[in-house]
């Protein structure tokens, strides 16, 4: 047990890219939006650690998963979302929808204007 | 004066989210809505990692160009490919161009309208460089926000500011400090910051 615990836990999590100083590397910003929301839930208590390493690996075990990893990240958020979901904390309908939503306002949002939800025009 | 590069606005900004871009931004609202995440303790676990990856792998090609005329050579010319030549490729196939500082023109890159940023050679973005504040002034008054930076240029420097697309990114090559010669090119990579690349620091010998 380490009693300067300069990393959370999650850093731990089975199969995560690492640097050589064992520093979490991500392929994009969203990667670590997402790493970073999922220590934030579990420090609050949300879910334990096993609980966690358990929906992280069924995810990255799925068939159909790359080889190479390169979509390591699409199953973290994959183990997270489903993670809320079972727990009732989020809906995953709900999920889907906004995700649209924000994709649709993405495209509609003109050049020099910060994107918005509210620029979907489906909204 | 500054001369905001309006040429790269032809370029078409494509405004899109990935599916996991999208997903993530649905994740956080929906969790913020029911109080179960701060946005702020988000960003500032995001920002422990920021400088702690990627910012390396620009250095060593800064060195590089700093050390191998053929390669800096290479990489005015395209710099997509010299970039790749050392291992270093985005995964969205995203354009790099190389802007080299001289002792007349600085240069300094933003994104205007959302962060894009060349990750595979500078890691994350700082969470400056997607505050609404820092992409609106860098190309109102630069100058100002260089100040801000602590970097005070002379009058007479031309400020160059490259606004980002999603297709096309900036890294800036700074200006290889004097008295760095006879430095190895892993010496020359040390010093070269996060911030030098994106042009709101210089490198210098010491500090």
């Amino acid at each position: 047990m380490s009693v300067c615990e300069t990393l959370p836990d999650l850093v731990q999590s089975p199969g995560l890219p690492k640097s050589n100083e064992g520093e979490p590397v991500f392929p994009e910003p969203w990667a670590a939006e997402a790493f970073a929301m999922t220590v934030h839930l579990h420090q609050n208590g949300l879910f334990g650690w096993s609980e966690w390493a358990a929906a992280l690996s069924s995810e990255v075990h799925k068939p159909g998963r790359a080889q190479d990893g390169s979509d390591y990240f699409d199953c973290w958020v994959a183990a997270l979302s489903k993670l809320l979901v079972d727990k009732g904390l989020a809906d995953d309908t709900q999920i889907r929808g906004l995700q649209a939503s924000w994709q649709r306002a993405a495209e509609a949002t003109p050049h020099g204007q910060p994107i918005q939800l509210a620029n979907d025009p489906l909204r | 004066m500054h001369d905001h590069d309006h040429h790269d606005h032809d370029h078409h900004h494509d405004n899109r989210y990935s599916d996991m871009q999208a997903r993530v931004k649905a994740l956080e609202m929906v969790l913020t809505e029911k109080g179960l995440i701060d946005p702020a303790a988000i960003d500032a676990i995001v920002e422990t990692y920021e400088t702690k990856i990627g910012p390396r792998n620009g250095a060593h090609v800064v060195a590089k160009a700093w050390t191998d005329p053929d390669f800096a050579d290479w990489l005015k010319r395209d710099a997509t490919a010299a970039i790749a030549s050392l291992g270093y490729a985005g995964r969205q196939g995203e354009h790099m161009r190389a802007v080299f500082n001289t002792p007349e023109t600085h240069n300094l890159v933003v994104c205007t309208l959302c962060s894009c940023y060349p990750w595979a050679v500078l890691g994350l973005p700082p969470v400056w460089y997607k505050a609404p504040a820092y992409r609106s002034r860098a190309v109102i008054d630069p100058r100002g926000i260089l100040a801000e930076f602590g970097l005070q240029l002379a009058d007479t420097k031309k400020i160059r500011v490259w606004d980002s697309t999603a297709e096309l990114r900036y890294l800036v090559i700074p200006e290889q400090p004097a008295d760095s010669d006879g430095l190895t090119e892993e010496a020359l990579a040390a010093l070269v910051s996060r911030d030098a690349m994106i042009g709101t620091a210089i490198v210098e010998l010491s500090r």
